[in-house]
């Protein structure tokens, strides 16, 4: 099988984790598009390691897997924090400070 | 099947590691235990281990040999490394870091924030600046730079209940979780074409030509455009002024100094190690990033009437300095005085910064306002204070003779060696901005030495004993390192990095 599949698969998944950064307005579906960014770089990390024949990839994605974890846990309880003050998690509304 | 060998640990090269992770399970455990009134012993007990993980850091520069492996073994040597730069980076962060701790005591005890939390998160984001200063294989600095940032996203947002403070957090996360993904793909790339990810071996494989020159490109500028974010250069700074304006204002000084410095530790090890070969892509993007830093930073910062807010922007200008020599490095041979440049830059202004930002908190403790109008008088009634400020104002402008002057004369010395139209472009560019930057830097001044006091209250101001201690660091560095630039020529002597592929 071509390394080319897992790469688009990546790239495309990249792509869409991108565009939901930019276009999605609440602020837990950005956090999701963020996941699926970090999920093609594990499908790439793991094709380039059957490539290359090496294990340094496999590492590197577990290590992105554990990290991506504690770094949503991080991001609900903000998104809750916000929730609890403003009772609305839409990031368009984050706009107290200005210039 | 593979048998394991166990790597050989250099205890002594992680020793400053090792005692920060005891200091940090210490505070956790201590807190646990002291009653509320006591809870400031968690502070002094942060700023004791920051300290005493400066010990071994110290021993290793006068003992130790010039280049340490802290992990060796098979396929493991040379991932994460001690040598001289990393030891100066090292001392800088845990300096940085027990400054932060004198600046955040009172604040934390009379705020009412939960205190035995915020000095586990501070000591844990220290320790993952100084695992970033060792790093030299992509995946330790991924797991440094989320180390560090991870609790600095909490500590933005530390004032629960203030609106401003949840905006500044959520912010900086998700700005900095997203620079972070960005990142990674570019490094799953340099992956791809290195097989391997010790930087040393990515730095021989990105030579910009066979077939895969485009997926080279890409993985550069991927990985390059997540620091930018770090370190806050236009146009990936927009998180950084609203973040500074809604921390709690020792946050924003640790964020301004000591995490910025992080993400230049990151970008000199990258481009020393891993991208010197491609320099044909990272120095027109770093140089139009640095120009474009340096004055978006500076003209925003004209308008400002907030004092954290302005000097916000100021440190996104000042970030701009410290990228003039590393977009200008392999260039004509510099790469050394490239190096000096940031390295003495990230020093002198981290000492400045720090100070700066105290002489607010202290302001503030009276004025309770952040405007640079509150300002207005303050030599009739602290006279000290307005000296402070006047000294760290002038520093940060590079007026001479204190310790901006001598970091901006080494990032045009690395600029001018460059040479040709990238050196002395960005050098003009650097000179009117420096110029422009006085302008907002004077304006302080003048409110400090000639205007009346806004409220005509002229009680002198109590600047506790820890917020003194911390001026008294930060003023006489600032000035030390102005008239006697000789007492960083120790750091004048490193010329390259550990492990360096040099072309």
């Amino acid at each position: 099988m071509l390394i080319n599949n897992f790469l688009l698969l990546g790239a495309v998944l990249f792509c869409i984790g991108v565009y939901g950064v930019i276009a999605r307005k609440n602020a837990v579906l950005v956090l999701m598009s963020i996941e699926l960014i970090l999920n093609s770089v594990n499908i790439n990390l793991l094709a380039f390691d059957q490539l290359n024949g090496t294990n340094d990839g496999a590492v590197f994605a577990l290590y992105i897997i554990a990290i991506a974890a504690a770094e949503v846990g991080v991001g609900l309880a903000m998104v809750l924090l916000i929730f609890r003050n403003r009772k609305t998690i839409a990031l368009d509304d984050l706009s107290e400070m200005k210039g | 099947m593979f048998a394991f060998s166990s790597p050989i640990i250099d205890y002594h090269a992680l020793a400053p590691e090792l005692v920060l992770a005891a200091g940090i399970c210490t505070v956790l455990l201590v807190d646990l235990f002291v009653p509320d009134s006591r809870r400031w012993i968690t502070g002094t007990l942060s700023g004791f281990f920051m300290l005493a993980a400066l010990l071994p850091v110290v021993t290793l520069a006068v003992l130790g040999d010039d280049v340490r492996s802290a992990l060796s073994g098979e396929g493991i040597t040379g991932r994460y490394v001690v040598d001289n730069f990393a030891l100066v980076m090292k001392a800088l962060f845990l300096l940085s870091g027990y400054v932060v701790v004198l600046l955040s005591t009172n604040e934390m005890e009379e705020g009412g924030y939960y205190q035995g939390e915020f000095y586990v998160m501070l000591l844990s984001s220290v320790l993952g600046m100084v695992m970033m200063a060792s790093s030299r294989d992509l995946v330790s600095i991924f797991v440094a730079l989320e180390f560090l940032s991870i609790p600095a996203y909490m500590m933005a947002a530390w004032k629960k209940r203030d609106r401003k403070s949840n905006e500044a957090g959520v912010k900086y996360y998700l700005l900095g979780v997203f620079a972070s993904a960005v990142m990674l793909y570019g490094m799953s790339l340099l992956f791809g074409i290195a097989g391997s990810t010790r930087l040393s071996d990515i730095g021989e494989a990105i030579t910009l030509d066979g077939d895969k020159i485009g997926v080279q490109v890409v993985g550069i500028v991927f990985v390059i455009v997540g620091f930018a974010f770090k370190v806050s250069a236009v146009p990936f700074h927009t998180w950084a002024p609203d973040t500074y304006e809604g921390a709690p204002t020792p946050v924003t000084a640790f964020l301004s100094v000591a995490s910025k410095a992080a993400g230049f530790v990151a970008l000199v090890v990258l481009i020393f190690i891993a991208f010197p070969l491609a320099y044909d892509v990272y120095r027109p993007f770093l140089w139009v990033m640095a120009a474009l830093t340096m004055t978006v930073g500076n003209v925003v910062a004209l308008k400002q009437t907030n004092i954290v807010r302005m000097l916000a922007y100021s440190s996104v200008s000042q970030g701009g300095f410290i990228l003039m020599p590393l977009a200008v490095a392999f260039t004509n041979g510099n790469q050394g005085a490239s190096l000096r440049a940031v390295m003495v830059y990230l020093i002198i202004y981290a000492a400045t910064n720090l100070g700066a930002f105290a002489v607010v908190i202290a302001v503030s403790r009276k004025t309770r306002s952040g405007e640079i109008s509150s300002f207005g008088g303050l030599f009739q009634y602290a006279p000290g204070l307005t000296v402070m400020m006047t000294i760290f104002l002038a520093s940060l402008a590079g007026i001479p003779p204190l310790g901006g002057w001598y970091a901006k004369f080494g990032a045009f010395r690395a600029a001018v060696d460059a040479g040709g139209g990238w050196g002395y472009g960005i050098a003009v560019i650097a000179a009117v901005n420096a110029v422009i930057a006085t302008a907002y830097y004077i304006t302080v001044m003048r409110e400090m030495w000639m205007k009346p006091v806004p409220d005509g209250d002229t009680t002198p101001i109590k600047v506790p004993a820890s917020l003194q201690a911390a001026l008294a660091i930060c003023g006489v560095a600032t000035l030390a390192f102005g008239v006697l630039p000789g007492l960083i020529a120790e750091v004048g002597s490193i010329t390259d990095l550990a492990g360096a592929f040099n072309p």
